[in-house]
């Protein structure tokens, strides 16, 4: 998985960004509604012109369309795509990579009975709960092995309950697949349960970046990630 | 409880038509000579039908509708696919198309019989026109308000601009493309007619003309039913497809 370098990234929102995302980490950007985080991801994604650079491993991205970024990106509004059920919206990406479609099939069926939702494989999109939409946004987004995976306040519209129970299956995700991740939240919960570093946005700037620990909540996130209740 | 709705709904007709024949048959309108009970224009139906006059005509404007409707709204489609998804090109492009969109299809008849004279090409020229113009904005429209999300996550996924385009964008603009389709099929046969009446020597339209000047107001009555059959077969046929298409996820 490789490193995510952001160097003196600047645009419409963003001002002055330097970042270091290390391997496998995962990192939450932290700030409340409209200062600059999902404009951040979607620097980091290609979707938005800025001045600077990304680099992945060292190398520089910025001349790279999105479409050959191998991202996974879990939008806030999902996005799913309306006119293809679940099966067809998580196979999306594969069948882009034009794979072979039994072993396509098998791998899609097989991510849909991890996630839960093999029962929905032929539910069209608005015949889906909040919840339901959430894991076959996750499904879809993880199916193609992606190197870095973005996320934009994935648990933002679902209720506590649900919420909890999938910030558990992205924890898990991450600690299995070790993918360098980037998480946006405005709740520092989220964050306290998830990150190995969080980024404090502000006005499109970073204002400060460090590990939990060093910012003087390591006790309480390292009891939220070892206590599985409070974590699932 | 499909069918009972159906039947339901062919109550009115049913009303209206009897209605009709007994206005006539008791002649209670002045001028009765020129309305014809629903009885008579029904025999004088079956008279055109099995002389072949009804059916030669009606093959004519038949042809003529789906040679312009198809031509006509494939253009559009595919002009209204290139406009909507490519910016530049609908810069440079839709100050022209504005220009020509408000002329009404039977506008373009003079310059068209002297362009293709009397002939074949002449209605399926109108057809093409009036099918074309519809069919291009409604595209243009379903193409532009694909939200940019979907574009932007078919990205992330890896997918192409061509295959963003034939997997995503044309699939979510198929219910303007169909809002188009749908009108313009009507369209085309009001369109078809008028052509006729005017400057075709053959079609319904022009059996209607004729039987006008014979003061047949039976055969008349004859070719406005067969004109407003096939405008509702043909609006009918693609609300069903876009039904069949687009149902599940709509």
């Amino acid at each position: 998985m490789p490193n995510i370098k952001l160097k003196n990234i600047n645009n419409f929102i963003c001002r002055d960004i330097n970042l270091e995302i290390a391997e496998g980490e995962f990192l939450v950007l932290w700030g409340s509604t409209g200062v600059g985080k999902t404009t951040l991801l979607n620097i980091i994604a290609g979707l938005v012109e800025y001045e600077g650079s990304v680099l992945f491993d060292g190398v520089s991205v910025d001349e790279l369309p999105v479409s050959q970024r191998r991202l996974g990106y879990l939008f806030q509004h999902l996005v799913l795509f309306p006119h293809l059920d679940v099966m067809a919206n998580v196979a999306y990406g594969l069948n882009i990579q034009k794979k072979p479609k039994t072993g396509m099939e098998i791998k899609v069926e097989y991510l849909l009975e991890l996630i839960g939702i093999k029962h929905l494989a032929h539910r069209y999109p608005k015949d889906l709960s909040g919840g339901e939409k959430q894991r076959v946004a996750l499904a879809r987004a993880i199916i193609s092995s992606p190197k870095i995976m973005l996320l934009d306040e994935p648990l933002n519209s679902l209720d506590f309950d649900t919420a909890r129970r999938l910030r558990g299956e992205i924890q898990r995700f991450h600690k299995k697949s070790g993918i360098t991740t980037v998480y946006v939240t405005h709740c520092f919960e989220e964050a306290l349960a998830l990150a190995d570093r969080v980024a404090i946005f502000e006005k499109g700037r970073i204002v400060r970046i460090d590990c939990l620990e060093n910012q003087g909540v390591h006790s309480e996130r390292a009891r939220r990630r070892t206590d599985p209740v409070r974590a699932d | 409880m499909k069918n009972m709705k159906a039947m339901y709904s062919l109550v009115p007709i049913l009303v209206f038509l009897l209605i009709w024949e007994i206005v006539a048959r008791l002649k209670f309108i002045p001028g009765h000579f020129f309305f014809p009970p629903f009885t008579v224009v029904i025999q004088e139906f079956y008279n055109l039908t099995v002389s072949g006059i009804l059916i030669d005509n009606f093959l004519c404007s038949l042809r003529r509708v789906l040679i312009g409707l198809f031509a006509g709204s494939t253009a559009g489609i595919l002009v209204g696919i290139l406009m909507g998804y490519e910016e530049r090109i609908h810069k440079i492009a839709h100050p022209i198309f504005s220009l020509f969109y408000p002329i009404p299809a039977l506008g373009w008849l003079p310059i068209l019989m002297l362009w293709f004279g009397i002939g074949e090409m002449l209605p399926i020229m109108i057809i093409f026109i009036c099918s074309f113009f519809p069919v291009f904005y409604n595209t243009v429209t379903g193409i532009k308000n694909v939200n940019k999300d979907f574009i932007k996550a078919a990205q992330t996924l890896g997918a192409s601009e061509a295959k963003i385009l034939r997997t995503v964008v044309i699939p979510l603009a198929l219910p303007n493309i169909f809002t188009g389709l749908r009108l313009e099929a009507g369209m085309a046969w009001r369109v078809i007619i008028a052509a006729e009446m005017v400057a075709i020597p053959t079609g319904i339209g022009a059996l209607l003309m004729r039987a006008e000047s014979l003061l047949r107001i039976d055969i008349v009555i004859v070719c406005l039913i067969v004109l407003a059959v096939m405008c509702f077969t043909f609006e009918r046929f693609f609300i069903c497809l876009e039904h069949k298409m687009t149902r599940k996820w709509r």
